[in-house]
C-alpha cells in the first residue's frame, strides 16, 4: 500500500474498508434519513410557495397569446424589417388576415384584442371588427381588404404594435410596471405623464411602509418595556389589552377605526362638543393616507411589540443598575446598555411589520380613499377587475425583488444574524 | 302481513323519492349580493326550486371576470349560471370564458310574440340573455338641501349653489359621461366626443372642479350607506340601491334622473359549466314574461322584455307602484345614455390608467 509505505497507518473495519470512509459512508445515510423526514415539509413549501412564485415571476414575461392563437401570423409580422419599410408587404397582409378569420371562427380573437389594446389602446375592435369583416371576404388583395376593413391597417402603429406582442416572450408588462413602453420604431420610452403611476405608487408604498415601521417601532417600545419590567399582574394586563385587537378581525378593527374617525364620526363630534372645530370644519382623517397610516399602524403594532417585549424580557435588570452603580446618568445607562441589547427585537420587528406593511392590500383598499392607496391595491385591481394578470405578475415581481434588494441591504447593514424574534 | 307491506310501500316510496333528488341537479347561481339578490331569489330562484326540485346554491360575487377566468383556466368549473354586465358578457364571449346560448329557446310572451322581438333591442347577446335594465344616477339627501335639491347632472358638478361632499364609483366608468353631460354635450354624443383626447381631457377638466369635495366608493351598497350617515350629500349610485334605502327604510333621498347612465345585467354560463342544461333551464324560466315582472316587485330594475312592463306591479313590501321608478319610465328615461361597452372594451386599460394616475395626484 502507497499510503502505508509512506509511513501513514489506514485503519480500516473489520472486511477491509478504510474507517474513513465507512464514517462517511453513515453518516451519508444518516443525512439521506433526515432528509427524508423534512422532505414532505420542503415539498409543500414547493408547492404553494416557491411554485407559485415562479410562475408568478414568469406570468410576467409569458406572451403566449399571439404566437399560439395567430402562429403564422406572428411569424410573418417578425420576419417583416419594420426598418425597411412603412407598412409590411402584401404578404403578410395575407397572413394575418388569414390568420384573423382562423382565429375568430377558434374563439380566440377576443384573447388576441384584449392582448393588443395593452400595447396600443383603442385597438381592441380594431381586431374584432376587422376579423369579423374579413370572414366575408373570398381571396385578396389582402392589404386592400383589411385597408377597408379598417382604416387603422395603413398606419405604422398598428403594426409596431402586432410585433411587439408576437414573440413568445416580452418585457412590455415589466416595462408597464414602470410606466415605460415601446414607441413605434420600438425604442424604450415614458409613458404618457398622464398614465404615470406605478413608480410612484411604489416610492408612495416603500415610503409609507418606512414610516408605518418607523411610527410602530417609537410606540410598540414603551409598551414593550413596561411589559417587561412591571409586576406579572400588570404586564399580563397590558399583554391582553395588546393581544386582545390582534385576535380581533382585521376587518372589524378597520372599520372600526372608519366609525371613529369619519367626519361624522365619534373623533369629530366630540372635538366639535368641545368647541374645538366647529360644525363645518370637521377634519377629513380617514379616506385619504393619514386614514390608512393610523389603521394600519394599529393592525401592525402587535407584530412589533411581541419580539420586542421577548427580546426584553430577557435582559437582566442588573445590567442597568450597575452601569448607574458605576456612575451613568439613567438616560446614559438606558441608551449605552439597555438600548443595545434591544436592537435584535427592534431588527425583527421592524422586518416583520416592514415586509406586512409593503403587501397591504385591505386595510389601504378600505379606509386610503384617493391618496391612500397603495401597491397592492392596484395588483388586486389587474387581477380582478382588467385581468391584465401579466401586468398584475410584472407588478408583483418588482415589489418581490424590491423586498428582496431591501432585505440584502438591511443584511449588508445590519446583519439578519442580529434578528431574534424571542 | 298489513305492517310488512306498509315498510314496504314506504321503502319503495322513499327510494322513488331518493331516486327523483338524485336526478334533479344542484344549481350555483352567482350574483351581486344585497337587495338584488334577495329580489331574484324571490322572483326566480323559489319558484323554480319548487317546479323543478332543483336546490338552487345562490352564492355572491363582486362582478368582473375574475373568477371565471380562474375557474375556466383550471378547468374546475364550480358555477353553473353568473349575473354579468353587458361589457363582461362581450369581453367573455369575446375571450371564450362563456358558453354560448341559443335564444331561440327562450319563451315567447303571453300574447305570443316571439322572444327575439319581446326582449328590447340590444338585450340579447349571442352568449348572455338580460333579465335587467339598472343605471347608475345621482341622489341627494333632502334634508341638506330645504331651499330645494339639484335637478340636473350640472348641478352635481355645481358644489357653489349645492355645497358639500359628493361621492362617486372610484373608476372613470361613468364619471367620464357624467362629466361630459354636465359640461353641456347632449347624451347621444356623449361616446362621440370622448372618442377624441380633447373629449376626454375636457370630461377630465370637469372632474376636476370637484376632485376635493369627492370620497370615492367601489361597493354598491357604499353609497346608501355614505348618504345616510351625512359623509355625502349627493352621491352617484346604482337607482334599485337608493330606491331600496327609501322604500324599505325610509330614507330621505331622492334620485335625479338627469344624466343616467343604463346598463343590462344578463344571464352567462362559464365555459365548461358542469351543471349547462340545468342552468338553461333556468334561464329560460326566469327570463319570461311573468317572472321579469315580478322581480320588478322586489327592486327597482326595469325587465328586458317588452312585454313585462305591463305587468309591474307594487313593491312586494312597501306597496309602492314600481312604474315610476324604473329607469325605463318615461320621465326617467329622457336625458339617459345607454353605457356604450364595445367603446369601453376599447379603451379601458388606457383611460383606469390615467383615471388612477389624476386620482393620485
Amino acid at each position: 500500500m502507497a499510503e502505508a509505505t509512506a509511513g501513514k497507518i489506514v485503519l480500516t473495519t473489520a472486511d477491509g474498508v478504510p474507517l474513513k470512509r465507512k464514517l462517511r459512508q453513515t453518516q451519508q445515510l444518516m443525512k439521506r434519513r433526515a432528509f427524508t423526514l423534512v422532505l414532505p415539509l420542503l415539498a409543500f413549501i414547493g408547492i404553494t410557495f416557491v411554485w407559485p412564485i415562479a410562475l408568478m415571476v414568469y406570468r410576467g414575461i409569458d406572451n403566449p397569446v399571439l404566437s399560439e392563437f395567430m402562429p403564422n401570423a406572428a411569424e410573418a409580422v417578425l420576419d417583416w424589417d419594420s426598418s425597411q419599410s412603412e407598412l409590411p408587404p402584401e404578404e403578410v397582409f395575407a397572413i394575418v388576415a388569414r390568420d384573423l378569420v382562423q382565429a375568430r371562427k377558434d374563439k380566440t380573437v377576443g384573447k388576441v384584442a384584449t392582448r393588443l389594446n395593452y400595447e396600443l389602446p383603442g385597438s381592441r375592435s380594431l381586431i374584432t371588427s376587422s376579423a369579423r369583416k374579413l370572414s366575408r371576404v373570398e381571396d385578396g388583395p389582402w392589404m386592400e381588404a383589411m385597408l377597408k376593413a379598417d382604416s387603422d391597417w395603413g398606419k405604422r402603429e398598428t403594426w409596431a404594435a402586432l410585433q411587439r406582442i408576437a414573440p413568445r416572450y416580452t418585457g412590455s408588462f415589466y416595462l408597464a410596471a414602470l410606466d415605460m413602453t415601446y414607441d413605434e420604431n420600438g425604442a424604450i420610452v415614458s409613458q404618457p405623464e398622464n398614465r404615470q403611476i406605478y413608480v410612484t405608487l411604489f416610492v408612495r408604498t416603500l415610503w409609507v411602509s418606512l414610516f408605518i415601521t418607523l411610527a410602530c417601532a417609537l410606540l410598540a417600545y414603551p409598551i414593550s418595556y413596561l411589559m417587561a419590567t412591571q409586576p406579572l399582574r400588570i404586564s399580563n394586563l397590558l399583554m391582553i389589552l395588546v393581544l386582545l385587537p390582534f385576535w380581533t378581525s382585521l376587518l372589524v378593527r378597520t372599520t372600526s377605526w372608519i366609525v371613529l374617525l369619519q367626519t361624522e364620526g365619534v373623533l369629530n363630534d366630540i372635538m366639535v362638543a368641545l368647541g374645538l372645530i366647529g360644525d363645518e370644519n370637521r377634519i377629513q382623517m380617514i379616506y385619504n393616507m393619514t386614514g390608512t397610516i393610523v389603521a394600519m399602524v394599529h393592525i401592525l403594532l402587535p407584530f412589533m411589540v411581541l419580539p420586542l417585549f421577548s427580546v426584553m424580557k430577557t435582559i437582566s435588570p442588573s445590567y442597568v443598575r450597575a452601569a448607574q452603580s458605576l456612575g451613568a446618568t439613567p438616560a446614559r445607562a438606558f441608551w449605552k446598555v439597555y438600548f443595545p441589547q434591544t436592537v435584535p427585537g427592534i431588527g425583527a420587528g421592524s422586518i416583520l411589520v416592514f415586509i406586512l406593511a409593503i403587501g397591504y392590500y385591505i386595510t389601504p383598499a378600505l379606509v386610503g380613499g384617493r391618496t391612500g392607496q397603495l401597491i397592492s391595491n392596484f395588483i388586486a385591481f389587474h387581477m380582478q377587475k382588467s385581468l391584465n394578470w401579466g401586468l398584475a405578475a410584472a407588478l408583483g415581481g418588482i415589489l418581490l425583488f424590491g423586498v428582496l434588494a431591501l432585505y440584502w441591504l438591511y443584511n449588508r447593514l445590519v446583519g439578519i444574524d442580529n434578528m431574534k424574534l424571542g | 302481513m298489513r305492517v310488512i307491506l306498509k315498510s314496504a310501500l314506504l321503502a319503495a316510496a322513499g327510494s322513488l323519492a331518493v331516486s327523483v333528488a338524485a336526478q334533479a341537479q344542484d344549481l350555483t347561481v352567482v350574483s351581486w349580493g344585497g337587495a338584488y339578490t334577495k329580489s331574484q331569489i324571490e322572483a326566480y330562484h323559489k319558484p323554480y326550486a319548487k317546479k323543478a326540485g332543483v336546490t338552487i346554491n345562490s352564492e355572491d360575487y363582486n362582478g368582473g371576470l375574475a373568477e371565471i377566468k380562474a375557474q375556466v383556466e383550471s378547468g374546475n368549473v364550480v358555477w353553473d349560471l353568473v349575473d354579468l354586465e353587458l361589457s363582461d358578457v362581450v369581453l367573455g364571449c369575446d375571450e371564450g370564458l362563456l358558453e354560448p346560448i341559443d335564444a331561440s329557446v327562450l319563451p315567447p310572451a303571453p300574447d305570443g310574440t316571439p322572444a327575439a322581438k319581446d326582449f328590447l333591442p340590444g338585450t340579447i347577446h349571442e352568449c348572455g340573455i338580460a333579465t335587467i335594465i339598472w343605471s347608475t344616477v345621482y341622489a341627494y339627501d333632502k334634508t341638506k338641501f330645504p331651499g330645494g335639491g339639484p335637478k340636473t347632472m350640472a348641478d352635481f358638478f355645481d358644489t357653489k349653489q349645492f355645497p358639500g361632499k359628493r361621492a362617486m364609483r372610484k373608476g372613470p366608468k361613468p364619471n367620464l359621461e357624467f362629466a361630459l353631460v354636465a359640461d353641456g354635450v347632449p347624451a347621444d354624443q356623449v361616446y362621440d366626443v370622448l372618442s377624441t383626447p380633447e373629449g376626454v381631457d375636457r370630461a377630465f377638466a370637469m372632474l376636476d372642479r370637484i376632485k376635493d369635495d369627492v370620497l370615492w366608493w367601489e361597493a354598491g351598497a357604499q353609497p346608501p350607506q355614505m348618504l345616510a350617515d351625512g359623509e355625502v350629500v349627493m352621491a352617484t349610485a346604482y337607482n334599485g340601491r337608493i330606491f331600496n334605502a327609501v322604500a324599505t327604510e325610509g330614507k330621505p333621498f331622492e334620485i335625479v334622473w338627469d344624466g343616467q347612465v343604463w346598463d343590462l345585467d344578463l344571464w352567462g354560463i362559464p365555459k365548461g359549466a358542469k351543471n349547462k342544461k340545468a342552468a338553461l333551464e333556468f334561464i329560460k324560466f326566469s327570463t319570461d314574461t311573468q317572472r321579469l315582472a315580478d322581480q320588478a316587485a322586489w327592486i327597482s330594475y326595469g325587465p328586458a322584455r317588452a312585454s313585462s312592463i305591463p305587468l309591474i306591479g307594487k313593491h312586494a313590501e312597501a306597496g309602492i307602484p314600481m312604474g315610476p321608478h324604473m329607469p325605463t319610465a318615461p320621465a326617467n328615461f329622457k336625458n339617459a345614455i345607454q353605457n356604450d361597452f364595445a367603446w369601453w372594451a376599447d379603451h379601458q386599460d388606457e383611460l383606469n390608467e390615467r383615471f388612477a394616475a389624476w386620482l393620485a395626484q
